[in-house]
């Protein structure tokens, strides 16, 4: 139960995917700059992201064991059939949260958040608890970053930055001063 | 082959404009996650770059070559598989050549398949035109990704460490600023060579900006 618990803090706090391991930057730039499809975003990809846990475990144990070349081509070919499923299943069940998603469900496969769960889940040997814990906490991370650069982008939008810094470059600047607060979190397990 | 000989500017044109005026990190903003992630020595900024070269310049070969039994539905899928199978390839490659590398790059090597910026060639370049010109500019964007991750890895490795390919530039006496190394150093350094850029591109004059950004491939 420790063990869990602490898988989570790392992937939601200490290792955030975006702010410490550089993952799912795209839509942390692109989709960032409003509050509630940060939000939104964030909660597909963290259900996209249990999916793929699940099925990678499913692969790593019972289908790879004998072909571990094919790894990264299985798990692209599982991770773009499952947001394709997502995409299908969540347009039966719940319209108006397709609606609401749009376009961003189906560019969640080419966020390497996703891609980077699978294979640091295999390359560190989760079981299927670990990797499902695993999942969500940096589903949450993801999301927690995601919300707090929006949050700091609509402010920012009222502000009178300089004309050079405007767009990207002061949003990288803003990212790293926020990467730098997540780098307190580094003590909070001494581990 | 034919439009070697009929139009050699556009040819060079096409290399040299990943490069330098559409250069996909510092223009386009594409590829961010490796371009932080693994740049914080200009060795691994090397060794990525290379593979992503490799990676780039193949899928690209292949996919302008096969383009026409690519069905329109399922593209983006064959794409992606056929850059996987390059991405397996060099990650088997450095493994063998480079382990030590290969280690401290970790996920970042498989991660090659979801940079958008080979996608983005293949969709936007490679799928439309002929095998020689897919070529090149596939070698352009990929140099001009070389030439980011290079310059950001080699300004990271100086201020953070004090070193450059791993050989001390200032002595003893140079206090490292660590942070640069570490990933809030990544955000900003890249941060202000943005700012750089915007400078650089304010201080011209407007005239010679805007034929040059129009392109009919973006």
């Amino acid at each position: 139960m420790d063990n869990l618990l602490w898988i989570f803090v790392s992937a939601f706090l200490v290792n955030n995917f975006v702010l410490a391991y550089f993952l799912g930057l795209c839509p942390f730039f692109g989709v960032s700059n409003k509050l509630d499809t940060a939000v939104r975003l964030g909660l597909a990809s963290t259900f996209v992201m249990l999916i793929t846990a699940l099925c990678s475990w499913l692969l790593n144990t019972y289908v790879l064991v004998n072909a571990p070349y094919l790894r990264l081509i299985s798990f692209i070919v599982v991770i773009a059939s499952t947001v394709q499923f997502v995409e299908m299943a969540i347009k039966k069940l719940s319209p108006v949260l397709f609606k609401a998603l749009g376009i961003f469900l189906p560019l969640i496969t080419t966020n390497c958040a996703i891609l980077g769960l699978a294979i640091f889940a295999t390359n560190r040997g989760y079981g299927l608890w670990e990797g499902l814990v695993f999942a969500l906490g940096a589903g949450a991370g993801f999301t927690l970053a995601l919300v707090l650069m929006a949050g700091i982008r609509e402010e920012m939008q009222y502000n009178d930055t300089p004309a050079l810094v405007k767009g990207t470059a002061i949003t990288l600047l803003a990212a790293g001063i926020l990467s730098l607060a997540f780098m307190g979190f580094a003590g909070l397990f001494s581990r | 082959m034919l439009t070697q000989n009929s139009a050699p500017d556009n040819a060079y044109d096409e290399f040299i404009k990943g490069v330098w005026r559409e250069n996909p990190v510092f223009v386009q903003v594409l590829g961010m996650c490796p371009t932080l992630a693994v740049t914080n020595s200009a060795m691994n900024a090397l060794v990525m770059g290379l593979a992503t070269f490799f990676v780039l310049t193949g899928s690209s070969a292949l996919v302008s070559s096969v383009k026409d039994w690519i069905p329109k539905q399922v593209r983006i899928s064959c794409y992606v598989i056929i850059i996987a199978t390059f991405v397996t390839v060099i990650d088997y490659t450095l493994l063998a050549l480079v382990p030590k590398i290969h280690k401290e790059l970790g996920a970042f090597i498989p991660l090659i398949v979801v940079n958008c910026i080979i996608l983005g060639r293949q969709e936007a370049f490679a799928s439309k035109n002929t095998v020689y010109l897919s070529v090149l500019d596939a070698m352009g964007s990929s140099i001009g990704f070389l030439f980011a991750l290079l310059a950001l890895g080699g300004l990271r490795e100086i201020l953070g460490v004090g070193a450059l390919f791993g050989v001390n530039l200032f002595g003893e006496h140079y206090e490292p600023w660590v942070i640069m190394v570490l990933p809030p150093g990544g955000f900003l350094v890249l941060g202000l060579i943005l700012l750089f850029f915007n400078w650089f591109k304010a201080r011209k004059p407007e005239k010679s900006l805007n034929p040059a950004l129009e392109t009919p491939h973006g």
